[in-house]
């Protein structure tokens, strides 16, 4: 086995199997780990606390029990949670923090199953001067302040500085890595570029910077070749299952970028520099550009991928959108009339973690492909 | 103010809705500002500045009542919208495509020509938009779109949501430094400076409606109650619209002498068939507001709660605007659930209700995703049965007349049965 694909088989395995990820992590540190739900949180305190910060974001499970407390027309990806707070998945989780950019995240922090304590908090959505800064740094206080109530420490200011700094490293390595991702198509197909990155939600993001970062040099050692297939950028909230990824990989479709939630999304934006880490983190937010989740009167995302598009020479951009995720269905009608404008190829697929059969999709994909 | 003398309050609606929107239509006409509003953003400041406030909410609701929903809506999914996406906004969007085609080639659409016949009332097209997420954040979605689209200055207050009570006093300060921006921005699209005199005005003006307003409302607490809640429905559009000027004052005013003078005759809102009474949790069904009414008045059931009255009785100090914005932040599906519990229950309490009945709304998340929660947290304190119904406020397709009747019937016979075991107790 290349040492690229022995790093690649141990991203794969933290995917396949997180609870033995968390597992290690306690056995290691002495300390337990903390939910975090999507989108955005400030990751970086529940970091400085030792504590694991593993990434909550659904994952394929029949829906029976949350029928109960959630209709049918809610994302796919709250009622697989749902359902796995009622089967007890995230009892051993020390806190859970959800935020509430959209309505059905602002309930959903109102209605947890599972026994660990749940921290909510908010985001400004005025977010373009400084009043909206002091807000999220108190709201960011009111995150820091509960953990430390949960956990019985202290959280200092220094340590969530140096968390910071752990970030913001992990983010420019993953930046980097996917510009060698869509440099090296023929290592990194659709699913082994998902995993790399996915894996970053179940890691220390010290030790995931690392592993990425041998990567990447393992990789860069290997010559760019001309690629076969057509180039493509997924835009959503997420691209799973990885059924799905299979059929982009079935038809050679490579991802040169993304503009995901779940993936390009949560390391886009640096925590600018400074020295109060919570004014460094509200700061952030206030950087952060072209998300359905953070309102912007320019509405940049439709441009941004356009843009995105002409710099990675993509051939086209899948929409994947969450079924029933209002925030990325106002953002569509905008984009479309954005990507027709110029005249960029595009197609929208539906997500739904609970999907059994992918066979409409890999029909439209296949579609889509003979008519490049 | 002579022109509405010797009307009733009905005729003072009637009067009053139908003079705001030709107002707002032939301002626009004459080159005067007109915004979009969301249903509870302040509206103070832009009617300072004297701007003709539209509310596409209350627009979109007269095009779901009026039965000219589902042909739009299908324009909205036409330009990439899709049926999950709140209805209002839906229909908000297309209406506004329709009128920049027909401004951009002088020819009025079909679509719209075909609105204009049901004498749904025009909207012009704004110059300024302002919405305030204290109801959901959809707004903040569907007004963005519209920003992008017509390319106008969009004023947000942003009400952040209040995960845990009360509200902190850093949303207060975020949401006063809004109001100041909100100021500024007016003041820019305006080309003129903020007129805090008439401001005062504006606000005092706003609290005398408000004020006539909650008196009318108040009176559903009667028993058997002289205000049925759908009336409550028909009116609340002028405490929408007119929340800063004198026409609601007029008409509540009117209304609440009305209301307690049927009070003091002992007459009810069904003419003596009140049976039992109801709290209706959500927003009315509005191409079907007549079957269900008709339901409820079958079984004697009077729909006298709702959360409605308390949406717009938004109370502070004139001049205040720490209680400005804690009035606006504090709409109850912005906060916690034990917040909306207690409002709920009061409202339960307040207006002796025996029952509840829960609008499991398809386009609207925010009012939906906490019901099962709200519900059983409801009955705990109230002790009062509850049922539940699938709908939409102005998709027609997303309702069914036979699930509607079925779950109401079922709600009466609890109720009836609570009732008469109380009465063999005592
Ligand atoms: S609606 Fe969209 S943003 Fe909100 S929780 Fe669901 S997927 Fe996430
Ligand atoms: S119906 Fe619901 S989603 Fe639509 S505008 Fe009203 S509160 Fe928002």
């Amino acid at each position: 086995m290349s040492k690229v694909d022995t790093l690649l088989a141990e991203f794969e395995a933290v995917c396949k199997n997180p609870k033995k990820a968390m597992d290690d992590f306690k056995a290691k540190t002495g300390k337990g780990c903390i939910g975090v739900l999507p989108v955005y949180a400030p990751e970086e305190i529940v970091y400085a606390t030792g504590y694991l910060p593993v990434g909550i974001w659904g994952g394929k499970k029949p829906i029976s029990k949350a029928a109960t407390y959630l209709p049918a027309f809610a994302c796919s990806i709250m009622q697989s949670i749902l359902e796995m707070e009622i089967d007890g998945t995230y009892d051993d989780l020390a806190a859970v923090v959800i935020s509430s950019p959209c309505d059905t995240l602002k309930c959903f922090g109102q209605k947890w199953k599972g026994k660990s304590p749940v921290i909510q908090f908010v985001h400004s959505q005025n977010r373009d001067f400084e009043a909206s800064n002091t807000f999220m740094t108190e709201e960011y206080k009111f995150v820091k302040t509960k953990l430390e109530k949960i956990l019985g420490i202290t959280i200092t200011d220094e340590a969530i500085n140096k968390a910071i700094d752990v970030y913001n490293e992990n983010r420019a390595v993953m930046r980097m890595f996917c510009e060698v991702a869509a440099m090296y198509p023929q290592v990194f197909d659709p699913v082994k570029r998902h995993t790399v990155i996915k894996a970053r939600q179940f890691m220390d993001k010290a030790e995931h910077t690392k592993k990425v970062k041998e990567l990447i040099t393992e990789v860069m050692k290997e010559s760019v070749v001309p690629y076969k297939g057509k180039k493509i950028i997924l835009t959503g909230i997420m691209a799973e299952p990885n059924e799905l990824l299979d059929v982009f990989k079935e038809f050679d479709l490579a991802v040169v970028a993304d503009d995901l939630a779940q993936e390009s999304r949560q390391f886009r934006t640096d925590v600018p520099s400074g020295s109060d880490p919570l004014y460094r983190l509200a700061k952030q937010w206030q950087n952060v550009d072209g998300c359905s989740l953070a309102t912007d009167r320019d509405k940049p995302r439709g441009q941004m991928l356009v843009e995105m598009a002409h710099k990675y020479g993509a051939d086209a951009i899948i929409v994947c959108m969450m079924k029933f995720c209002d925030p990325e269905e106002f953002d569509y009608p905008i984009m479309l009339q954005q990507f027709e404008a110029a005249g960029i190829r595009n197609l929208k697929i539906e997500i739904d973690q609970q999907s059994d059969s992918m066979e409409q999709i890999r029909t439209r994909v296949q579609s889509f492909v003979e008519m490049m | 103010m002579t022109e509405t003398e010797g009307m009733n309050a009905k005729q003072k609606l009637g009067y009053y809705t139908n003079k705001f929107y030709e107002d707002a239509l032939a301002a626009h006409g004459k080159g005067e500002l007109v915004c979009w509003s969301s249903s509870i953003a302040p509206a103070e400041f832009c009617e300072t500045m004297g701007i003709h406030m539209i509310y596409p909410e209350n627009h979109a609701a007269a095009v779901g009542a009026k039965h000219g929903a589902i042909e739009i809506l299908e324009l909205a999914e036409r330009k990439g919208y899709t049926m999950d996406n709140c209805s209002y906004s839906r229909i908000n969007l297309a209406y506004m495509d329709l009128l920049v085609e027909e401004k951009k080639t002088g020819k009025t659409p079909a679509a719209l020509a075909k609105l204009d016949e049901l004498k749904i009332p025009r909207i012009p097209l704004p110059d300024i938009i302002i919405t305030c997420n204290n109801i959901c954040n959809t707004l903040l979605k569907w007004y963005e779109n519209i920003a992008v689209s017509l390319n106008v200055p969009y004023i947000i207050i942003d009400t952040p949501y209040v995960h845990d009570w009360p509200i902190p006093q850093y949303t207060r300060d975020y949401m006063k430094e809004e109001f100041k921006r909100a100021i500024k921005q007016v003041e820019d699209v305006c080309g003129r400076p903020f007129d805090y005199e008439k401001f005062v005005k504006v606000q005092e003006q706003t609290q005398r409606s408000v004020a006539a307003w909650d008196k009318a409302m108040g009176m559903a607490a009667v028993v058997p109650s002289p205000l049925s809640g759908f009336d409550m429905f028909n009116y609340m559009a002028l405490i929408v619209c007119a929340r800063s000027n004198f026409a609601a004052e007029d008409t509540f005013t009117t209304l609440a002498d009305e209301l307690e003078a049927k009070a003091a005759a002992g007459i009810d809102a069904f003419k003596g068939g009140e049976k039992t009474r109801i709290a209706w949790e959500g927003i009315a069904v509005w191409p079907y507001l007549s079957h269900t009414y008709k339901a409820l008045r079958a079984l004697g059931m009077n729909m006298v709660g709702s959360t409605y009255p308390g949406a717009w009785s938004i109370h502070y100090e004139v001049g205040d605007f720490d209680a400005m914005a804690d009035g606006y932040c504090r709409m109850y599906s912005n906060t916690c659930l034990d917040n909306k519990v207690n409002v709920i229950s009061d409202v339960i309490e307040n207006t002796h209700c025996t029952g509840i009945l829960y609008h499991m709304n398809r386009s609207c998340k925010l009012m939906s995703f906490l019901n099962e929660e709200t519900a059983e947290k409801v009955k705990e304190r109230t002790g009062v049965p509850f049922a539940s119904f699938d709908g939409d406020q102005t998709d027609p397709r997303n309702f069914s007349e036979a699930q509607y009747d079925t779950r109401v019937e079922a709600l009466s016979e609890i109720m009836e049965q609570m009732i008469a075991e109380k009465k063999a107790k005592a």
